[in-house]
């Protein structure tokens, strides 16, 4: 892995860990990983690895036992809106504010920019997310894709460094998962940010990212980090695609060879 | 239930077997989609008689005619205006004393503690809540006041307002804000540990400290449980005072509604003790169903956080 001190956000081997009543619990151990401008980069691990944490720890909600987190020059040590989160849950949107206030909320907060500024930002957010005819509507009314549309356009309106984004997906069905995947790759397209998303889905990581980063098993360590930047849907029936899954699922289960259903040498002849 | 069962297994096993058999690969089929222009509008307006059955407002109302006319209908078959007069004798020893100030003079020197109470309390509960969410020790110190003191009725509180106060308002004041204190307090901090870990987390991602955060994100987001937080202390306030005044009757230069309903009591004049307690019910209803109900709608139900 290269140690260059480039990058906009730079991971160096930070453990993470939970302390509850009676237990100390290890999310991640000594994980490192760099992450470059206008990255689409994906963290991807079997459930309960400590994605979510070490996602968390970047957005400065955990502090890391060990290790330090760098984002743009600056060492993380509390949450701000230079980096935008969005999680997984609906309910992150605030019930109390209609849709565009949802979005200008946090661009009021930030004093970032100038109240004709916001408003204005707000409303072309909203509408690169095709939802303005929603714009006085109270989330309570929105479809689970309409709020997570909501939540990207909210995190985007503010340009943070980077975008957090904790499996924005997994809770919506197949059709609008792939529906919004596709979305949010065209705005990259356009927009061209820098964004981490967690998945634990092969199929995601490699149709969202241009590089993955592959997390093993509880507690979660680095695994490898592959580039995967020109696979698309269009290409999911590709031989490449194919080659690719398969590599993935061997780094992510060849510790029990009982789950993995392709030999190793499949995987192994694609070197 | 056993012979049941294998009932039902066997009937369950007859349908099923044979169409596993009889069935066989049934063609694919496509539709032309049919017209739906036929039911008008996807979207319409409900008639008049619709809406009218939905306004809460309007079936409430019903069901208070329907009580009234109980009332005169029982009150008049009993015929014994001693102990339970008529509504319509009741109104009119209301409207008598309305029009002539007395209930006017009455609830106004009964609303200046209430409403100071009130306000104490709700000030005093945010005070502990917002002590209680900002440190451990201070929601221990708040749970244990709240176990100790919850219980205690105001009443039982009186004896003790009348010795450090003396007779007045002040001693009223004093249990008003005992009983709002502890019931407000404690659905406050319950809705405050209710708020989402998603949503906290959001206000945090804004940058949001302290006073910021808890005005923007945890009130807002705990705003139904502080609803009907108020709205039990408002009830606890009202109970207390009427029952303060029952006890001790004036204060100085004019008594209350409490008083007022005690005073008719002793002169025996029932139908005026209705009226006393017709007062304390409407301005209850008024309270409920205008002023908490409106900011219901405005809020929590605008919202999608109540129905
Ligand atoms: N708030 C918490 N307190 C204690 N342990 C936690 C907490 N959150 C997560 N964990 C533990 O940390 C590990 C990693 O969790 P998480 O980051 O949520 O995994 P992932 O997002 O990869 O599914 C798990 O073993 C989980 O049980
Ligand atoms: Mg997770």
């Amino acid at each position: 892995m290269e140690s260059s001190s480039s990058g906009l956000v730079q991971v160096r081997n930070v453990t993470l860990q939970y302390k509850t009543t009676d237990h100390l619990v290890t999310a991640t151990y000594k994980v490192s990983c760099t992450v470059q401008h206008g990255d689409r980069y994906v963290i991807l691990g079997p459930s309960g690895c400590g994605k979510s944490t070490l996602l968390k720890a970047i957005g400065g909600f955990i502090r890391p036992v060990g290790g330090s987190i760098v984002v743009n020059g600056h060492e993380i040590r509390e949450p701000g809106p230079d980096r935008m989160m969005v999680f997984q849950e609906f309910e992150q949107l605030m019930p109390w504010k209609t849709v565009l206030q949802n979005v200008m909320f946090p661009m009021q907060v930030a004093k970032k920019y100038t109240r004709s500024e916001v408003r204005d930002r707000a409303l072309s957010a909203i509408d690169k997310v095709s939802l303005s005819k929603f714009a006085k509507v109270y989330p309570h009314m929105l479809s689970g894709g309409m709020k997570m549309r909501v939540a990207i356009a909210r995190a985007m309106a503010l340009e943070p460094d980077v975008l957090l984004m904790d499996e924005p997906f997994a809770a919506l069905d197949a059709l609008t998962r792939r529906k919004m995947q596709e979305e949010l790759l065209s705005l990259w397209d356009q927009l061209r940010f820098t964004m981490l998303f967690v998945t634990h889905s092969i199929e995601e990581a490699i149709v969202v990212g241009s590089r993955i980063l592959i997390l093993s098993p509880h507690p979660g360590r680095v695994r490898a980090e592959l580039e995967a930047g020109a696979l698309s849907y269009a290409e999911v029936d590709s031989p490449a695609f194919g080659v690719l899954s398969k590599r993935i699922h061997t780094l992510l289960f060849e510790d029990e060879p009982k789950h993995a259903p392709e030999p190793a040498s499949a995987a192994a002849g694609s070197h | 239930m056993a012979i049941n069962e294998t009932a039902l297994g066997e009937a369950a096993r007859d349908l099923v077997k044979p169409r596993i058999h009889v069935s066989g690969p049934r063609p694919d089929l496509e539709f032309a989609l049919l017209d739906a222009s036929d039911i008008g509008d996807v979207q319409r307006r409900l008639s008049f008689p619709e809406r009218l059955a939905n306004n809460d407002a309007i079936r409430r109302a019903g069901i208070l005619l329907f009580l009234v006319i109980t009332w005169e209908i029982y009150a008049r078959w009993l015929d014994n205006s001693l102990l339970f007069p008529t509504f319509t004798l009741t109104l009119k020893t209301f409207v008598g004393d309305l029009l002539d100030g007395t209930l006017v003079d009455r609830t106004r020197t009964s609303l200046y503690p209430l409403v100071l109470g009130y306000a104490g309390g709700i000030l005093l509960a945010g005070l502990l809540t917002s002590i209680a969410i900002s440190s451990r020790i201070g929601a221990d110190i708040l749970n244990t006041l709240t176990a100790m003191f919850n219980p205690l009725p105001a009443i039982a509180v009186l004896p003790l307002a009348l010795i450090w106060f003396g007779l007045g308002t002040p001693s009223l004041v004093f249990v008003i804000i005992h009983s709002v204190l502890w019931a407000v307090a404690l659905s406050t901090l319950t809705g405050f540990r209710s708020v989402p870990e998603t949503l906290r987390l959001s206000g945090r991602n804004y940058g949001l400290r302290v006073a910021g955060y808890v005005a923007f994100v945890m009130i807002p987001a705990a705003f139904p449980a502080i609803l009907s937080g108020l709205k039990i202390g408002w009830a606890f306030a009202w109970r207390t005072l009427i029952a303060a005044e029952l006890v001790f009757g004036v204060s100085s230069r004019s008594g209350g509604l409490g008083w007022y309903v005690f005073e008719a009591r002793s002169e025996l004049d029932t139908p005026r003790v209705f009226a006393g307690l017709l007062t304390v019910i409407v301005i209850g209803l008024f309270v409920e169903s205008v002023i908490f109900k409106s900011i219901e709608t405005r809020t929590v139900q605008k919202w999608g956080m109540q129905r």
